[in-house]
């Protein structure tokens, strides 16, 4: 009996462990395929615009070339954007449109979700529900009683507009991610803010705000990929170049009648995709964060 | 410094729940008086009203004389320390400890005089620039006790603020929140569920049970004299035993009559006491410590009685020994060296002056 012991040299405990491993293992190889075919499938669009954007029109017409290499690379095209046209002014357009969406969101947005979640009042919770409905409906059906407002308020191709109109997409959802990150903030910190001696203002600028950045930073990046991103609204209420956002600004100005400036077009959605890539890039792990405690918490 | 009054505070909910019904209590100046019940008793719902973070239904709260049923938290000039510590996570200790200074506009020396001050007392200088999240979690008591005491209010609120603690850090802190009144001398109104907290920390304990004040006294009185089944089963650790019997008059003196032909002999100095409900069914109440293994017996008012144990405990300094009589759970405290072991009879001894006879109906101590 001690001499099998002695020949042992593994205990069922060692085999679980190994067993353990080889599973993991698997599942790792697993996770990279899905990721790799995964990353194949979404990077090909952007690869094949970097590719067309870096073409001279003759080599994007030239048909027997291969659509996914470039044999004479060349910059024209992003030049021509930068020095000819109205694609600087269509940035700008929507860098403003942009930046006073997500200010106004934020300040109606924080405002409402402390409201709706801390100030219990009669019909707070039906408010709340009802908030998040008016984000149900689309876009496609609000256009038209939104152009007789627009119009009525003399702001037909009208860049400010746009300022009116994309806070009523961007407020219902960002108010719904904040009611559920406020509500998981713990009751006993406003109670204590109060006894403190804060107000209802106070408690929300020093508490509430410092402890929810996270989710407010989801919200934010949320307004801001719904108001750099807008199309309809836009395409509807703009006719003039000089007053159009990017979106819409690059398709007007670059397609006349059945000529398409393909060279141009990819070179002028790619750079209108850096400022939202930048913003995704430095702030994606609070986007997380404030998507997950709002859905989880809420 | 203040003193608090309580007169006829109900707190009444949607549908007609009522939390605390009416109750009256008034807590003088400088004492520490401690809320304690189980679990829905209302002493949290009482503290809350006090400190103005719940309204009130009816009656009156006073502090330092003054009505404060309709002033806020903040001019009610209170500070509360909460069970989860409510610092504010995203600032330093010292600004968690002047956030309250800061918004009365205190001038920075002060603050800072105050915080250090503080600091100082609680211990927790090297702390002051972490963050919360950088603090144990009686660390972060002190400091949330420390945010109450820069204020210098006139009373101080603590609800269950050593329940989210391990035991040891619990027995510690205890008694630096003793040595704080002690220091301080603030009106302090604290609530906890459990008893040991209530006897160790209060000049006073206000015992609480369905939304009612069962008994108020300082715990030496709440223990040995304890008026409602309610107090004598819930202060003490192990609980009182109750072994429901008959007071008989026999041979000129009183006896109980327990279930098993067990007779105890009253008292003589209680005789008068009980002689009119004599040949009524009572409910016997004794303390663990009171039912020992067999010592003393020579001495007055203490009678014998057999016990086989079903369950020991032993404790190190003493060993718990569990039995029935006729159904009714029953607990002992003997000596380690009593030889207790389950299942072998041990002789015991009940020291009778320190009995409790309570009406069964009512559950009021006789």
């Amino acid at each position: 009996m001690s001499a099998t012991a002695a020949t042992s040299t593994y205990t069922p405990v060692e085999r679980k462990q190994g067993s353990l491993k080889r599973e993991r293992r698997w599942a790792m190889i697993g996770a990279y395929i899905a990721l790799a075919v995964f990353v194949v499938f979404f990077m090909m669009p952007p690869f094949h615009m970097l590719m067309t954007s870096l073409k001279s029109s003759g080599e994007i017409a030239d048909l027997s070339g291969n659509p996914w290499l470039v044999s004479a690379p060349t910059l024209q095209n992003y030049w021509e954007l930068m020095t000819e046209g109205n694609y600087l002014i269509h940035f700008r357009n929507s860098i403003i449109v942009t930046a006073c969406t997500v200010a106004i969101t934020m300040v109606i947005s924080t405002l409402a979700a402390f409201a709706l979640a801390r100030m219990k009042f009669w019909g707070s919770t039906t408010l709340a529900t009802g908030v998040f409905l008016t984000y149900l409906v689309p876009e496609t059906l609000l256009f038209i009683p939104m152009f007789q407002i627009i119009g009525g308020l003399g702001l037909y191709n009208n860049l400010w507009a746009m300022v009116l109109i994309f806070p009523t997409m961007t407020v219902p959802f960002c108010t719904w991610i904040m009611i559920g990150y406020f509500a998981s903030i713990p009751k006993e910190l406003d109670e204590a803010a109060l006894i403190d001696g804060a107000g209802h203002l106070q408690m929300l600028w020093k508490i509430f705000i410092p402890v929810a950045l996270p989710g407010i930073l989801a919200a934010m990046i949320f307004a801001f990929t719904v108001s750099w991103a807008a199309f309809i609204y836009p395409i509807a209420f703009l006719v003039s170049s000089d007053q159009m956002v990017l979106t819409v600004g690059i398709v007007s100005d670059l397609i006349r009648a059945d000529t398409f400036q393909w060279g141009k077009i990819m070179a002028g959605a790619l750079m209108a995709a850096l400022p939202p890539l930048l913003v995704y890039a430095f702030l994606m792990d609070y986007y997380i964060a404030g998507l997950t405690a709002g859905a989880t918490k809420g | 410094m203040a003193q608090v009054t309580l007169r006829k505070v109900v707190k009444a909910y949607d549908g007609g729940v009522q939390a605390v019904k009416g109750i009256d209590l008034d807590i003088a100046d400088h004492e520490f008086v401690v809320l304690v019940g189980p679990s829905g008793c209302g002493k949290s719902t009482t503290l809350r009203m006090i400190a103005g973070l719940e309204e009130i239904s009816d009656g009156e709260i006073a502090i330092g004389g003054r009505v404060v049923n309709d002033v806020p938290p903040r001019d009610r000039d209170i500070a509360m320390v909460f069970q989860n510590y409510a610092l504010y996570p995203h600032m330093t200790v010292f600004d968690n400890m002047a956030f309250g200074l800061m918004l009365r506009k205190f001038d920075k020396a002060e603050i800072k005089r105050r915080v250090d001050n503080a600091a100082r007392i609680l211990e927790i200088g090297p702390l002051l620039e972490r963050k919360p999240k950088a603090l144990s979690g009686g660390q972060r008591q002190r400091v949330a006790m420390g945010r109450a005491i820069v204020r210098d209010p006139k009373v101080f609120l603590f609800d269950e603020p050593l329940s989210n603690l391990d035991a040891k850090l619990r027995v510690q802190m205890r008694t630096e929140i003793k040595k704080v009144h002690q220091t301080v001398r603030t009106t302090t109104i604290y609530v906890t569920h459990d008893q040991v907290e209530a006897m160790t920390l209060a000049d006073r304990v206000v015992v609480m049970n369905g939304g009612i004040i069962e008994q108020v006294g300082p715990p030496q009185e709440l223990y040995h004299n304890p008026k409602t089944r309610f107090v004598a089963g819930f202060i003490g650790s192990p609980a009182m035993n109750f072994i429901p019997g008959r007071l008989e008059n026999g041979a000129g003196a009183l006896r109980i009559h327990l279930p098993g032909d067990i007779v105890l002999p009253v008292p003589a100095e209680r005789t008068d006491r009980y002689k009119a409900l004599a040949g009524r069914e009572i409910l016997f109440g004794i303390r663990p410590e009171h039912l020992t293994e067999a010592k003393n017996l020579d001495r007055p008012h203490v009678a014998p009685m057999t016990a086989t144990p079903e369950v020991t405990e032993p404790m190190g300094m003493e060993t718990l020994v569990h039995f029935k009589i006729q159904g009714a759970e029953i607990c002992g405290r003997v000596d380690p060296g009593a030889s207790a072991h389950p299942g072998r009879p041990l002789p015991m001894a009940v020291d009778m002056s320190n009995m409790h006879i309570l009406d069964p109906q009512s559950g009021r101590v006789l």
